[in-house]
């Protein structure tokens, strides 16, 4: 039997290696994802430790310490360093806001990683690691020179002797330096997509610590057989307030999470990929056996008739379906590999460079990846392998074998039930003030979507049947005939049409959710933009403060308000008025949480359009404005009070009025300038909103800043149609995202539909010749198969628009509480996907059509 | 004898396969006129070329040599579109396994070709073949609710509905019992006999052969004798002559 199984197999390979297709990229993408996360987690012990010491020494306070006050003085490293536990103590300077531009006159970097600049040395990092350190040329001496590290070098297209613009975040917004040496890690690590621009120590302090002698950090290097731990409490104990020690394991993990968030975004991605893959490839092997069972059934009989027991029957099916599971698993096994690959070269793209790190394959992933493909396809023949034990022994002798086809009925009604549970889920997971409501909607989801693809055949009759009066109309007979082919057999159209359904379904619901996105930005931004420009850094990073001053000065501008930004932490009691004592910050071990805090000057607050809920904007010194979002976390009205810690150390600020959110305010607390300032914050403009003096042409200001500001690449100047298209942008990408999504559902619909064809066409040989006998010619035969692939793939579009706007409205509703209130339906997007579908049907019945054209006529009237 | 121009002519047709090293001659120089308005049974033992023969007369299969001119048009060069609308126009078939398409009814499959042709079919010249072949009451069903000898009357009415110049019936009676069969033969009879169609049919049972007006007996590729109004007795007596001298 096992033999005769391994034949049938090896007899319609091709067959079967499309319907295994759909699983081969299911496995690719979860081996891929699998081997790139253990490849990620192996390397990443080097990748941190690298870029941190044993122990670190930082503020306690958030923020980068500008004032000397607030730093790391000298006096106290050489303390460290005596320690007992302590190999030697580094003071080190970092700050963030420091853009080396590149030959083509850009930035390099990208969005989130910090472009960090600070002082060069050669300190051990954590475990024994080699840190960040000279790898070419020669260490910088005095103002003019500067290294780079050696990945930002190659990207900005610089060597070593050769001029490099800088751009900074500091007094002098524009600089030019040498460039004498290369920084990296010789010994593994990376700058995770960050770039460096190291000085020499003394012109650090100069330059960012108003020439202190003092460090924004320091390393403390354990002495042999010492831990981090032991060496933490040993710093601890002489650390004075406001600072604190921090092992070196922790401060990697804490520099780690930010990456992983990143990573493990994309593997869910990949994951939900993956998943999608499989349900549909589950769908078209569920449809692929289901037809070769039924083809077969003359055989199986005949196997049945010669003694075969009806397990063997159901088995031999089933072993074929496991040996595809098998080839499903090598193949997509082999992909997957290659895929870890491609997502390491993305990643080294982004400034992660893990090529040092070979791939790491453990035993789960080969394991991973046959249980998956196997355990799905093998499911999947379930049903159709069943199916046979129906098959009489008889039946070998009857010349007309079909398997009786069960009323649709019980589709029917699983199909009902399905979509009535899921309406009932999906209005309870409406309901936000339900635990777990979330739980509820993909339940009801999913719910839908099993009963619609239940009840599909009994969907597709009407659609059809329209389909076919459409065609019959447009064009005749062979139209008719197409439709009524696509009609012989609803529960393989059906099937077939579900992967595309599927496919669109996804891709449809996430098209409603970017076009909402996108109209509730505009919607928010039109509610909130304020004044006539915007000077904003197209890094999400902050700007030198002497920009403003240079805006102001173009002709044309009226007024120039400035928005600043820095972290401090709460204090370690939260803030709120019935604790009212302080007692918490006596302890000095406990952190707060970071608090962003934006600041203005306190008579420009009208300027930003602020819609008060409570209270009455103040901005004057020690009153503070919350947005909505952080009031409601925390309870907080007009009048209560904020308890903060600033590098200034502690501070109390009384709320003056609650605000709606305003994505124009970076933070969720407002404060005025001389609050700020007197907090010790970070003197650098995030962003600056121009108005136009009186009489002046909004256009003409516009084209006066950007050419006044073409020195900094760092910053765009937009007035609000602009700003508004830069914040759709990340949208945009999400809903590249989701064309992939598209692409990838429309490369396994064609595969189903080629294949449910392909076996049509085998199925139906003999007719195919009598209809070209009596008069069908070649391009006629084509036009019918064309036909009726393109009826399978409307039918899955049909559904899955539906099912896909369903679901994209239900989302907006369930999102309408994080603030997503504009639903916006893409009509013009969700019909190019039904046209991509009829592209799709064309597409997929190139091949079948052909080799029924090429039929003889002659061997096909005299085929069984 | 008729006098009419005939409705096909075949002169000195060959076909030959390869079949690995040997050749085989299916047709070795078949000369034939198939005379319109009569029907004429094409007989012979397997192999003697019968099948193939009709294959290169119904435009279904391209000779290795000769001619074959079905009314004024002479298939050989004629491309595929050609030789498909030709099909479509001048030849109506009848198959031995009726071959309908099981998603139409009755009536949708005898107006087929007339529909893939674009054709509208001709009311009275429709009813009149519908009562012919007293399916009336079945035109809405659909082949698989049909008896097999009904199927077969289905097909015949589609081969007879658009007029074609001639019908090429496949042993139209080998899956029929003696009953349907004689009624099929019957309708073939009298649509020569009432309408003055040309009907060619390849059987190799004598008491089918027996309601023809003429017999061609084929063996080894070529056309050894020839019967008119032949009786079931001459057929088989015919058929013992080739058999004896092959």
């Amino acid at each position: 039997m096992l033999r005769y199984a391994l034949r049938s197999l090896l007899g319609r390979k091709v067959r079967l290696l499309m319907s295994t297709l759909a699983v081969v990229l299911g496995v690719a993408f979860v081996t891929g994802t699998l081997v790139f996360s253990a490849t990620l987690d192996r390397s990443f012990s080097t990748l941190f430790d690298a870029t941190v010491g044993d122990v670190v020494v930082e503020p306690v306070a958030g923020g980068s310490p500008r004032r000397p006050e607030a730093a790391v003085p000298q006096s106290l490293v050489e303390d460290l360093a005596d320690l007992p536990g302590a190999a030697r103590a580094d003071g080190r300077i970092r700050v963030i806001g420091v853009y080396v531009v590149g030959t083509d006159g850009k930035p390099v970097g990208g969005f989130g990683p910090p472009a960090l600049a600070g002082t060069t040395g050669d300190a051990p990092a954590a475990n024994g690691t080699t840190g960040l350190v000279l790898v070419a040329g020669r260490e910088p001496r005095g103002l003019g020179e500067i290294v780079v590290d050696d990945v930002t070098a190659a990207r900005a297209g610089y060597e070593i002797g050769d001029q490099v613009p800088l751009v900074s975040a500091f007094d002098d917004a524009t600089l030019t330096a040498t460039m004498v040496g290369l920084y990296g890690f010789p010994g593994g690590g990376s700058m995770n997509g960050a770039s460096f621009v190291g000085v020499e120590p003394a012109v650090a302090q100069r330059f960012f610590l108003d020439g202190a002698d003092a460090w924004t950090t320091a390393w403390v290097t354990a002495a042999p057989g010492t831990s981090q731990a032991e060496l933490a409490a040993q710093v601890a104990a002489v650390l004075p307030d406001g600072l604190r020690a921090v092992t070196g394991d922790e401060a990697a993990a804490d520099a780690a999470s930010a990456l992983l968030r990143a990573v493990s975004f994309l593997t869910t991605f990949l994951l939900v990929f993956a998943g999608i893959a499989l349900v549909v490839g589950a769908f078209l092997i569920v449809n692929t056996f289901s037809i070769l069972v039924a083809q077969r059934s003359r055989e199986l009989a005949l196997l049945r008739a010669l003694g075969a027991s009806r397990r063997q029957v159901t088995g031999s099916v089933l072993v074929e379906a496991g040996v595809m599971g098998l080839v499903g698993g090598t193949v997509g096994l082999g992909l997957g590999l290659l895929t870890a690959v491609a997502l390491q070269a993305l990643f080294a793209a982004l400034g992660l460079d893990l090529s040092g790190q070979a791939l790491v394959v453990t035993w789960t992933t080969p394991a991973a990846a046959y249980a998956v493909a196997v355990l799905v396809t093998m499911t999947a023949a379930l049903l159709p392998a069943l199916r046979t034990t129906r098959i009489p022994p008889v039946a070998a002798l009857r010349d007309d074998v079909a398997l009786p086809e069960g009323s649709l009925r019980r589709r029917g009604v699983l199909g009902v039930v399905g979509v009535a549970a899921g309406a009932g889920l999906i209005t309870l997971g409406l309901r936000p003030d339900l635990p777990g409501h979330w739980w509820w909607l993909a339940l009801g989801v999913l719910a839908v979507l099993l009963g619609t693809t239940a009840a599909a055949p009994l969907l597709a009759r009407p659609v059809l049947r329209a389909l076919g009066l459409a065609y019959e109309r447009a064009l005749g007979t062979v139209g008719r005939l197409a439709a009524l082919n696509t009609l012989r057999q609803p529960r393989r159209t059906a099937g077939t049409a579900s992967a595309l359904m599927i496919g669109l379904t996804v891709a449809g619901t996430l098209a409603i959710v970017g076009a909402s996105a996108k109209a509730s930005v505009d919607a928010t931004i039109a509610e909130t933009f304020p004044g006539d420009h915007l000077v904003s850094s197209a890094f999400g990073a902050p700007f030198s403060t002497s920009l403003a001053g240079r805006v102001a000065g173009v002709e044309g501008v009226g007024e120039v308000v400035r928005e600043r930004l820095d972290r401090i932490t709460w204090a370690p009691v939260s803030a709120s008025t019935e604790e009212g004592t302080e007692e918490g910050t006596e302890e000095g071990t406990e952190e707060g949480e970071d608090l962003p805090v934006a600041a203005t000057d306190a008579d420009d607050a009208d300027v930003l359009r602020l819609t008060v809920l409570d209270g009455a904007v103040d901005l004057a010194p020690g009153l503070a404005v919350v947005q909505q979002a952080l009031a409601d976390e925390r309870g907080i009205a007009a009048g209560d009070t904020l308890d903060v810690v600033t590098p200034e150390g502690p501070a109390t600020w009384r709320v003056s009025a609650v605000v709606e959110d305003n994505p124009m305010i970076f933070a969720d607390v407002l404060v005025g300038t001389g609050t700020y300032d007197a907090a010790g914050l970070l003197q650098q403009d995030w962003l600056l909103v121009v108005l136009v003096a009186d009489g002046a042409d909004p256009t003409a200001v516009g084209a006066a800043l950007s050419e006044e500001l073409a020195d900094q690449p760092t910053v765009t100047v937009a007035d609000q149609h602009a700003f508004a298209a830069a914040q759709r942008e990340p949208i945009d990408r999400i809903v590249l995202i989701v064309y992939a999504l598209l692409a990838l559902a429309l490369l396994i619909a064609v595969l189903g539909i080629v294949n449910t064809l392909a076996l049509s066409v085998v199925e139906r040989t003999r007719e195919i010749g009598m209809l070209r006998a009596v008069g069908l010619s070649r391009a006629g035969l084509r036009r019918m198969v064309t036909l009726e692939s393109v009826a399978i793939a409307v039918l899955g579009a049909l559904l899955g628009f539906v099912l896909g706007t369903v679901f994209g409205v239900v989302l907006m509703r369930a999102l309408r509480e994080e603030g997503l209130e504009v639903v916006a339906v893409p009509v013009g997007q969700l019909l190019a996907f039904l046209v991509a579908a009829v592209v799709v049907g064309v597409l997929a019945a190139v091949l079948p059509a052909r080799r029924a054209a090429r039929q003889d006529v002659l061997t096909a009237l005299a085929s069984e | 004898m008729s006098t009419a121009a005939p409705a096909a002519r075949v002169r000195d047709l060959r076909k030959t396969y390869r079949e690995g090293d040997s050749v085989v001659h299916a047709l070795d120089g078949v000369t034939l006129d198939l005379e319109a308005g009569r029907f004429t049974a094409v007989m012979g033992p397997s192999g003697s070329g019968k099948s193939t023969l009709m294959h290169c007369c119904a435009a279904l299969d391209t000779p290795t040599s000769g001619s074959v001119r079905v009314g004024e048009t002479e298939l050989a060069g004629l491309g595929d579109d050609a030789l498909t609308r030709l099909r479509r126009e001048e030849i109506g078939f009848v198959f031995q396994s009726f071959n309908l398409v099981p998603t139409l009814t009755a009536e949708e499959n005898i107006t087929l070709p007339l529909a893939i042709a674009g054709r509208r079919p001709d009311p009275a010249w429709f009813d009149r073949v519908v009562e012919t072949v007293g399916l009336r009451d079945r035109l809405g069903h659909r082949p698989q609710q049909l008896s097999g000898g009904q199927q077969q009357r289905v097909a015949v009415a589609r081969a007879l509905v658009g007029r074609p110049r001639i019908v090429f019936a496949d042993e139209p009676t080998g899956n029929l019992d003696s009953r349907a069969g004689a009624e099929v033969l019957g309708l073939l009879r009298r649509s020569v006999d009432e309408a003055g169609q040309t009907v060619v049919m390849v059987t190799h049972d004598p008491v089918a052969a027996a309601w023809t007006d003429r017999v061609v007996l084929l063996a080894d590729g070529r056309v050894v004798d020839t019967l008119e109004q032949p009786t079931r007795e001459s057929v088989l007596e015919a058929m013992g002559r080739v058999a004896g001298e092959g």
